[in-house]
């Protein structure tokens, strides 16, 4: 390849150096969606009005997500990384003149462990990142993601250089092989052998599609990378142009990820200007261009065949893959679709080596994960970890362990059609095959934690219901199939279920996974068998006792107030919106269980824990 | 170009390229089908046809009418898992369409029952959603009057907002291709009834009988450039 010495990443990167460095002071406030609902966007306006107020010639820069959403919004004052949480727009002028000015930590903004009271100054300090390994999402905290200079200066784009004046196709595709990356969406497919089956098969143009169409309930990391670090996602798919020898590209992503949408679009354009984009890329002939294609916001067409058919302008329906999308993808062309994510781990492996990178992780999973940690876990928010560290680490570790003190239960990995996972297995490693091992999988890293207060069988009736309304319909075994095990569920709840229901339940499931379409309708029953397999007394015991041991399931559970524990406060009364609860003041309370709706509102304001549900 | 296989048990061939389907079918193997009508493409929606293969080591369940035979792949055309899903097929269409006869012959056909576990629908008619109408009137009319509307198990066909559609001709090929009797068409006098229009039909030259709407008629002759004068007599005065 010929190329053009002037226009190196390298040399861009060094023309920037006048202006950045590792001694820099600036302000980094997270910005993704999340802080943003917690009102950062207001945080940084103040923040660059005190520091103007106060004469301060310092950036703030707003950043993708940083991933500890339980205390958003954060602001991270450089270079001394002091880490701040929860941050009012209140507390913006002590910021300014104490930490900013003259580097003196505000404490009360610091992070608290929770057990230990100790506070802790950095990001590195604290549990919740002290064991993660954040390759791939760590930068998001040192760039304003609409800046393609800020990811120029963190070696951004220096890949794309080596891999254009240095490399092969045929290099490239080897790099990624020895690295061992595997798809990041959920099936877990080794990258390189898709990308060698493209760059093999004949048939022109080819295509590389980033899918970004995350839907599982409760995930958010794809949307924090495009958001928090476009450019990293761009890269990997130029790179993957050029090794499968395709020169246009498509990222497919949510419509209802406006921001992710806004900076991929921001990214495209810069990377246009800069020459990383477009007709001969950094002086090569090698040519590139990417679009966005925005989705509706249909669960389906994260699915393959559904995505392509989603891009041509067809309903979102999958088809049968007898031929893989490497021969025959989006309009039937040779077609590489991979992940978000997995296109973002692309420029660290060839930066960084595939030495390095497969020193990361197990046998079988190489490299790190960023996972959402949701549900009843004290630290909300997202992680990136080596493949391979355990639930229990990831759970007690980084997520601080369960809410109020309760008791795990499950948790669920994969999203609606993982499978949920009890305590007994909570040292198994995490990784691709040691979760499908243990009947879920690991999907596109969603993690919903539940604690026993959760049943789980209304965890299961809720997924199915989720995929029930997300079916596409085509195939008889999903559309037909998954409803009607939906409404199993939910006569289940109800203390509608009958005597030979699990079995049903199983029989059905085998025959929906072999008979569906796709893999929405091959993984759907994945929450009903797992549930039975590991909590099958839940079942049995709302079947034949008509009885919800966790307390959920409204038509099974009553409500009474233990006379002992009430001290006849009144409170439970003023909350209670059918005017259930009653008693005089200062004397054991009572609940009326015929105008009860189990709402659970007399419980959440019980200071004494004095209403019971069995 | 021949390719060799074993469907249970027995050695066939096939040309190269034909599906499972065919293949197992001209061995005189019995498949069952709603959704693979000759003449639309396949959609692989109905899932009856399903055969459990083996390659090399791993075995699985493909849709025979759209797997391709090829050399020395082993297919068990009723294996437990085949059975499994079949029956489960069934059972489902059964609930969803109880008034169907066709779906209860071939569910007898079957030795299959209707699963008293799943409530019967009331409100899907005789519909499967195999959508060889739709693939029909798309592909072979060339009109595309009607389509899918809505996901999962709202999904319904029809005309788009269940109006009136001004593309359709009346040509009841819709009704020719649906396995089930699902779609409604009346012909009294010089009307047929059909997706809630009403079309007027042509009387055949020479022996009078009404034979086609004229809308048709007047699509055949703008899409071939025959004069409408000689499209009106009927396929039997010709």
């Amino acid at each position: 390849m010929k190329n053009n010495s002037d226009t190196q990443p390298q040399q861009l990167k060094d023309d920037l150096k006048l202006n950045y460095g590792p001694n820099k002071k600036f302000v980094a406030i997270c910005a993704g969606t999340g802080c943003r609902a917690y009102g950062s966007l207001k945080v940084k306006e103040a923040l660059e009005a005190e520091l103007k107020k106060q004469n301060m010639n310092v950036d703030v820069i707003a950043t993708g997500c940083l991933g500890f959403c339980e205390k958003g919004p954060m602001v991270v004052i450089h270079p001394d990384k002091y880490f701040y949480q929860s941050v009012k727009v209140a507390d913006v002028p002590e910021i300014v003149s104490k930490t900013v000015a003259k580097g003196e930590v505000i404490s009360r903004l610091l992070y608290r462990h929770p057990e230990t009271k100790k506070t802790m100054f950095r990001e590195e300090d604290m549990p919740f990142y002290k064991k993660q390994l954040r390759v791939v999402f760590g930068s998001n905290g040192m760039i304003d993601p609409t800046k393609i200079d800020d990811y120029l200066v963190i070696n951004g784009y220096q890949a794309l250089g080596k891999v254009l004046s240095e490399m092969t196709p045929e290099g490239v595709i080897n790099e990624v092989k020895k690295a061992g990356l595997r798809g990041r969406g959920g099936g877990g497919f080794h990258t390189a052998v898709k990308w060698e089956g493209v760059r093999k098969t004949a048939g022109e143009p080819k295509y590389v599609i980033a899918n970004g169409d995350e839907g599982d309930p409760g995930a958010y990391m794809d949307r924090s990378l495009m958001e928090g670090n476009p450019h990293s996602i761009i890269e990997g798919m130029i790179i993957g142009g050029y090794a499968v020898g395709a020169n246009e590209g498509y990222i497919y992503v949510r419509n209802e990820y406006p921001l992710a949408v806004t900076h991929l679009n921001i990214a495209i354009a810069a990377a246009r200007e800069a020459g990383l984009l477009g007709k001969n890329i950094l002086g090569t002939d090698f040519s590139f261009d990417i679009h966005i294609n925005k989705g509706a916001g249909a669960f389906v067409c994260g699915e393959s065949s559904a995505l392509f058919a989603s891009i041509e302008g067809r309903a979102g329906e999958p088809r049968a893959k007898y031929v893989h999308a490497v021969e025959k993808g989006l309009w039937d062309k040779p077609t590489v679709l991979n992940n978000v994510e997995t296109w973002a781990n692309v420029p660290l492996i060839i930066n960084k080596g595939a030495d390095w990178y497969s020193s990361i992780g197990t046998e079988g999973s190489k490299g790190t994960k960023i996972f959402s940690l949701v549900g009843k876990i004290r630290n909300t928010g997202l992680i990136e970890v080596p493949m391979g560290t355990t639930l229990y680490e990831i759970i007690y570790d980084m997520g601080g362990g369960i809410t109020n003190g309760r008791k795990f239960k499950a948790v669920q990995t994969g999203g609606p059609s993982g499978g949920c996972i009890p305590e007994s297995l909570l040292d198994i490693p995490v990784d691709f095959d040691k979760l499908y091992e243990v009947g879920s999988m690991m999907g596109s890293g969603g993690m919903i934690v539940m604690d026993d207060k959760s049943c789980m069988v209304d965890v299961a009736r809720y997924f199915l219901a989720f995929l029930k309304e997300e079916s596409c319909g085509k195939c008889v075994p999903c559309r037909e199939g998954v409803r009607r095990m939906s409404d199993i569920l939910e006569d289940i709840c109800a203390g509608k279920g009958t005597e030979g229901d699990i079995n049903l339940l199983e029989n059905m499931s085998q025959a929906i996974a072999d008979g569906s379409l796709c893999a929405l309708g091959g993984s759907a029953p994945n929450p009903v068998l797992s549930t039975i397999k590991y909590f099958r007394e839940e079942y049995e015991a709302h079947i034949k006792d008509h009885r919800c041991p966790a307390g959920v399931c409204k038509a099974l559970i009553t409500y009474s107030i233990d006379p002992e524990k009430c001290t006849g406060c009144g409170l439970c009364i003023k909350v209670c919106p059918t005017q259930a609860t009653s008693g005089e003041k200062k004397k054991a309370h009572t609940i009326d269980n015929n105008k009860c709706t189990r709402c659970g509102a007399c419980i959440e304001s019980c200071k004494f824990e004095a209403i019971n549900v069995k | 170009m021949m390719v060799n296989l074993t469907v249970d048990g027995k050695n066939i061939s096939a040309p190269k390229g034909t599906m499972l389907l065919e293949a197992i079918r001209g061995a005189g193997i019995a498949i069952p089908t709603l959704c693979a009508h000759e003449a639309v493409s396949r959609s692989g929606a109905c899932r009856l046809c399903v055969v459990e293969i083996k390659k090399g080591n791993r075995t699985r369940i493909v849709t025979s009418c759209l797997y391709a035979a090829e050399e020395g792949l082993i297919v068990d055309t009723k294996s437990e898992r085949v059975l499994n899903v079949r029956r489960l097929v069934m059972e489902l269409l059964l609930a969803r369409c109880p008034e169907s006869e066709v779906l209860q012959k071939m569910a007898k056909e079957m030795s299959v029952e209707v699963q008293p576990r799943f409530v019967a629908d009331s409100d899907k008619g005789k519909c499967i959603l195999c959508r060889s109408c739709v693939r029909v009137c798309e592909e072979v009319v060339g009109v595309s009057a009607i389509g899918l509307f809505s996901r999962g198990s709202d999904k319904t066909v029809g005309t788009p907002y269940n109006e009136k559609s001004d593309v359709c001709i009346g040509c009841g090929a819709c009704v020719y291709v649906c396995p089930t009797g699902h779609i409604e068409m009346t012909s009294t006098g010089d009307k047929r009834k059909i997706w809630g229009r009403t079309f007027k039909m042509q009387t055949c030259d020479k022996c009078g009988k009404y034979f086609a709407p004229v809308d048709q008629l007047k699509f055949i002759s703008k899409k071939t450039g025959v004069p409408m004068s000689e499209l009106t007599v009927c396929t039997e005065c010709r």
